[in-house]
C-alpha cells in the first residue's frame, strides 16, 4: 500500500517539475509548481520528517509560491503572459543538463553509499529545537540576521523613488 | 522502492530539470521557479541521507531548515529585483536588462 503510495507522490512530484519547466504560460508553471512543492512534502513524510513536512507546506506553499503568483501577476499582462523561447539555447541548454543526469545517475548507481541502521520513525519537533538552540546556535543567528536583511533590502527596492 | 536510491534518483531529476528550466527559461520569475527546484531537490538529499546514512541524530533536517529559510529570503529579495526591473525597463526578461553592455 505505501508502495503505491511513494510511486504516485514521485510520479506527480516528476511530472509537475516537468510541467514547470515546459509550459510556456508563467500561471501553469505556478500552479504544476504548488504540485511539486506539495509532493516533496510527501516525500518528506515517507522519509520521517513531521516538521520539515509542515515547514515545507507552510514556508513554500503558503510564502515563497504567493510570492511567486504575485511577481507573475504584477509584470505581465493577463493576456499575453507566454513566454518566448529561443530554440538553439534550448537545444544546448537540453544537452548540458542531460549530461549533468548522466553524470548524477552514474554517481548514485556507481557508488556504495554508507547506509546505517534505519531511522525509527518518531516525532523529530523536540530534537530539531533543541538541535537549533544548542549545536546550531550561530547559524540560526546568522540565519535571522539574513531575514533581517532580506527583509530590509526587498523593502528598500521595492520602494517609490522619491526625486 | 523505499531506499536511499530512489529518492536520491528523484532528487537528481528535479535537479537536473531545475538546471534546464535556470537556463532556457528568459522571464527572472520563471528562472526564480527553477532555482527553488533546485533548492527543494538539495533538501531532499539532506532529509533522504539523514533517514538512511545510520545517524541518530537529526542534523539533515535542520540543514533543510536553514535550506527553506534562505529560499524564502531569496525569493523575498529576487522578486523585488524583478519588480524593480519592471517598473524600470517594462520587462522582465533577464535578456534585456543589458544597458550596461559595453
Amino acid at each position: 500500500m505505501s508502495e503505491v503510495f511513494f510511486i504516485l507522490i514521485a510520479a506527480i512530484t516528476i511530472a509537475s517539475a516537468i510541467w514547470v519547466v515546459f509550459s510556456s504560460n508563467l500561471i501553469y508553471s505556478a500552479v504544476a509548481l504548488l504540485f511539486t512543492l506539495f509532493g516533496v512534502a510527501g516525500l518528506y513524510v515517507f522519509l520521517y520528517a513531521d516538521f520539515i513536512a509542515a515547514t515545507q507546506v507552510v514556508v513554500y506553499v503558503g510564502g515563497i509560491l504567493v510570492l511567486i503568483i504575485f511577481g507573475v501577476m504584477l509584470t505581465n499582462k493577463i493576456a499575453d503572459n507566454r513566454i518566448s523561447h529561443s530554440s538553439r539555447p534550448r537545444f544546448m541548454a537540453g544537452v548540458i543538463s542531460f549530461f549533468i543526469f548522466v553524470l548524477v545517475m552514474t554517481v548514485i548507481f556507481t557508488t556504495t553509499w554508507h547506509t546505517g541502521e534505519e531511522q525509527i520513525a518518531t516525532a523529530t519537533v523536540n530534537t530539531i529545537g533543541e538541535m537549533i538552540l544548542t549545536t546550531y546556535l550561530l547559524p540560526f543567528e546568522v540565519a535571522s540576521l539574513v531575514l533581517l536583511a532580506a527583509l530590509m533590502g526587498s523593502a528598500l527596492l521595492s520602494r517609490k523613488k522619491h526625486g | 522502492m523505499d531506499n536511499l536510491t530512489s529518492y536520491l534518483v528523484i532528487s537528481g531529476i528535479l535537479f537536473s530539470l531545475g538546471i534546464f528550466g535556470v537556463m532556457t527559461r528568459r522571464n527572472g520569475v520563471a528562472i526564480l521557479m527553477g532555482i527553488e527546484l533546485i533548492l527543494n531537490s538539495a533538501s531532499l538529499n539532506f532529509v533522504a541521507f539523514n533517514r538512511f546514512g545510520g545517524m541518530h541524530r537529526l542534523d539533515g533536517h535542520v540543514f533543510s531548515i536553514f535550506i527553506i529559510v534562505l529560499a524564502a529570503a531569496e525569493a523575498a529579495v529576487a522578486l523585488a529585483i524583478i519588480i524593480n526591473l519592471f517598473k524600470n525597463l517594462e520587462t522582465v526578461n533577464v535578456d534585456q536588462a543589458d544597458s550596461m553592455k559595453g
